[in-house]
């Protein structure tokens, strides 16, 4: 069919099931603006291309489908690198289409001309420049094979202005062939069953679950092989939800902020298997010292992730949507073991961890606590409710005191650490997911890092409802300078004139704030029930530590606990 | 240990930079890279010395190349007794009274002499890298002037071709 490339890209997207578009306009793609009109391409306009890409990883990551953001050339395109960047710590399939400027002005420093498949290189599965129109279908149905498929992650197709405006024959293609790429990855059944015999010989099995499962949607799966073995499990952030929070077996969060039960079973246990996760520092503490008496068995669907960070003596290679289901079908078929049983005594050791040291936090009188906060808010909300996290304390409180239920529940940079990333990836979750409540939580720092989109919620009246722990300081960053720092608190008192509750009614948002505790359960369930987009501005102490703390380069078993 | 790596990759442009910028960015060190079209023409090979601790840090490296969509295949060659063989210019100042003991050493090299003016040689030798390194050392009793080397390739012996491997 006759058409310009502007007009080949919507149909693309639409061959792709592309039900939204997160951007913002500008001189290189105003033609697949152009197109994007006519065809009535349903579209969400935020206020900086940064929440684009930040809306479209929140749509990805609520939906499991692929996000999709627009930007034009140069400065559009590298307001999106940390959203891309943040898309790639955490494998989120996304698709960015760049504008570029047009094929003769490319490498001349043009206006508006930036290298952007050179600055996204190392922060991409996959980037590609379109300078022939022709190219098009096959480029854009590549990316999104690439973007959905094995261990997913973000694509940029960066898209000459000249391209857009050409003319052509628009086929999409059926299929796609790239010789050095596989999207399934399917293992080999023999690991399985390597697994399963280490598995036989343990007394102190531990399972660690990461985002992996999050991703590849297995959390049935994933609970079926808990309840078949009774193992205790542990998580990462990026795997809470995957088990609910109140499970038995469900020890908690491991590593820098986790649980004493988590980290003590870490350390204690003689087989850890990490289903879906990798390894990162923030959940090893000094890596010789990590699970020092277990045999690790690793499971994954990108084999750069085994022994990347720490060693391991099993590896289960393949796409968990195969691996946990066999290892359900071995484990099951084997009638002979007491699973159980062997490892009473084990189990019985981390609950008594779990019982004795739970999480806790002093209780005052006449200060609200943000642990109370995010227990509240737990309390208020339903199992399938979508929280979102901007990157700090608040960011550890919700993944220790919040009560996650289900999973894909929960969206936060985990692994870039973005603040800034909650207002704009809780639009794109609310956008996916319409008939959800969608609360973020952030703090006083974050929150000022992407609030022009407020505008965006009010504008479209997306209901998400934003919680401001607001302690007037940068939380994490005091707290590493109190406790490592000798409380020089350079840089980090935020303390000043913003007042966030005008700061949403500017936007045309509603805004509460909460000073007391007797308040605090009372107007959180006002701000959940009211229309439209909601800021609550809660007045936190100042100084309140996250806590345990496994400081950097100490061992799992030396926490710093709290209460 | 160093580990000579043959890496088939798609003939597109930027390949390179996607394996180099790859490779240092993960804080691996390259010792030598060439590239070069193969026997098939959409398909460029490229050529790696890495230097690393171990095998588990060698597996590392090729399995982060291995992410990258345009990379086909990796071959180890280091354990497969390839031929190894690198190519350099060197020039070198020659005057009357030296020149005829340089050309003594071009022969000992079985190397070649490719231009000579009044002043200067320029000498090619293609051999193993060790070889090449001997004939840099000799020459610098003389004013070597500047030297050009391509950094090396690798072929297995025997009929089964790398992408067959």
């Amino acid at each position: 069919m006759e058409m310009i490339g502007a007009q080949a890209v919507i149909e693309s997207l639409k061959n792709e099931g592309v039900e939204v578009v997160f951007g913002y306009p500008g001189g290189a793609v105003l033609t697949l603006y152009d197109a994007l009109y006519k065809s009535e391409f349903p579209h969400v306009l935020t206020r900086h291309e940064q929440g684009a890409v930040h809306a479209a990883d929140g749509y990805a990551r609520a939906t499991g489908k692929v996000g999709v953001c627009f930007a034009t050339s140069g400065p559009g395109g590298t307001n999106l690198i940390t959203g891309i960047a943040t898309a790639y710590m955490d494998s989120v399939p996304l698709v960015a289409i760049t504008g570029q400027v047009g094929v003769s002005l490319i490498g001349k420093d043009s206006f508006q001309e930036a290298d952007i498949c050179g600055i996204t290189t190392p922060i991409t599965k996959h980037n590609y420049l379109v300078k022939k129109v022709q190219d098009l279908p096959r480029i854009l149905k590549e990316a999104f094979h690439i973007a959905r498929t094995g261990r997913p992650g973000p694509v940029v197709v960066d898209i000459s202005k000249d391209v857009f405006n050409a003319t052509f024959d628009y086929e999409y293609p059926e299929t796609v062939s790239l010789r050095g790429y596989s999207g399934s990855i399917i293992g080999q059944a023999a690991d399985i069953e390597a697994a399963v015999a280490e598995l036989k010989q343990a007394r102190k099995p531990l399972i660690f679950v990461g985002g992996g499962v999050n991703i590849s949607d297995t959390a049935a799966e994933f609970r079926e092989f808990i309840q078949l073995t009774g193992f205790p499990v542990i998580t990462s952030l990026m795997g809470l939800g995957c088990i609910p929070n109140h499970a038995e077996e469900n020890l908690g969060m491991v590593g820098m902020h986790g649980t004493y039960a988590a980290n003590m079973a870490t350390t204690e246990c003689d087989v850890l298997v990490g289903i879906g996760v990798r390894f990162d520092d923030r959940v090893t503490g000094v890596v010789n010292q990590f699970a020092p008496k277990a045999k690790i068995l690793h499971f994954d669907i990108d084999p750069a992730e085994i022994n990347k960070n720490v060693r391991v003596d099993l590896r289960v290679v393949g796409d968990l949507k195969w691996a946990l289901p066999l290892l359900c079908q071995t484990i099951a078929a084997d009638k002979t073991m007491d699973w159980k049983g062997q490892t009473a005594p084990w189990r019985e050791q981390v609950y008594t961890w779990k019982k004795d040291q739970p999480l806790v936090y002093r209780q005052t009188p006449d200060v609200i606590m943000p642990q109370q906060v995010i227990e509240t808010v737990s309390r208020l909300a339903g199992d399938d409710d979508i929280i979102v996290t901007d990157v700090g304390q608040h960011q550890m409180w919700t993944a220790q005191f919040y009560n996650f239920r289900s999973p894909r529940t929960l969206m936060t940079s985990g692994g870039l650490g973005t603040m800034g990333y909650g207002l704009p990836a809780a639009i794109g979750a609310q956008v996916g997911h319409p008939d959800k409540a969608v609360v973020l939580i952030s703090g006083d720092g974050s929150i000022m890092m992407n609030c022009q989109e407020f505008a965006t919620a009010a504008n479209n009246g997306f209901p998400v409802k934003t919680i401001v722990m607001n302690n007037q300081v940068l939380g994490m960053v005091t707290q590493w300078q109190r406790m490592f720092y000798g409380e020089r608190y350079s840089q980090s008192t935020l303390k000043g004139q913003t007042d966030f509750v005008k700061l949403a009614e500017a936007m045309g948002a509603t805004g509460f704030r909460i000073t007391k505790p007797d308040e605090l359960e009372a107007v959180l369930r006002q701000a959940l029930a009211t229309e439209g987009p909601v800021l609550v501005d809660v007045q936190l102490p100042e100084v309140e530590d996250v806590l345990p703390m496994v400081p950097v380069g100490g061992r799992l078993d030396q926490m710093i606990l709290g209460g | 240990m160093k580990y000579t790596l043959a890496v088939l990759v798609e003939n597109r442009p930027g390949v390179l930079t996607h394996i180099s910028g790859l490779i240092s960015r993960r804080a691996f060190n390259i010792e030598s890279i060439a590239a070069g079209h193969s026997e098939e023409a959409d398909t460029t090979r490229i050529t790696i010395d890495v230097e690393v601790d171990d095998e588990i840090e060698l597996e590392q490296v090729v399995n982060q190349l291995s992410k990258l969509i345009d990379v086909i295949k990796i071959i180890n060659l280091t354990h497969v007794d390839p031929i190894q063989r690198e190519l350099v210019l060197i020039k070198v100042r020659a005057n009357p009274v030296t020149r005829a003991d340089i050309i003594n050493i071009v022969d000992i090299f079985r190397a070649k002499i490719v231009d000579v003016n009044r002043e200067t040689m320029v000498i090619e030798l293609t051999g193993e890298q060790t070889k090449i390194d001997a004939l840099c050392e000799v020459l610098h009793d003389y004013e070597i002037i500047e030297i050009a080397r391509t950094g090396k390739i690798a072929l297995s012996r025997g009929p089964i071709a790398a992408k067959d491997m």
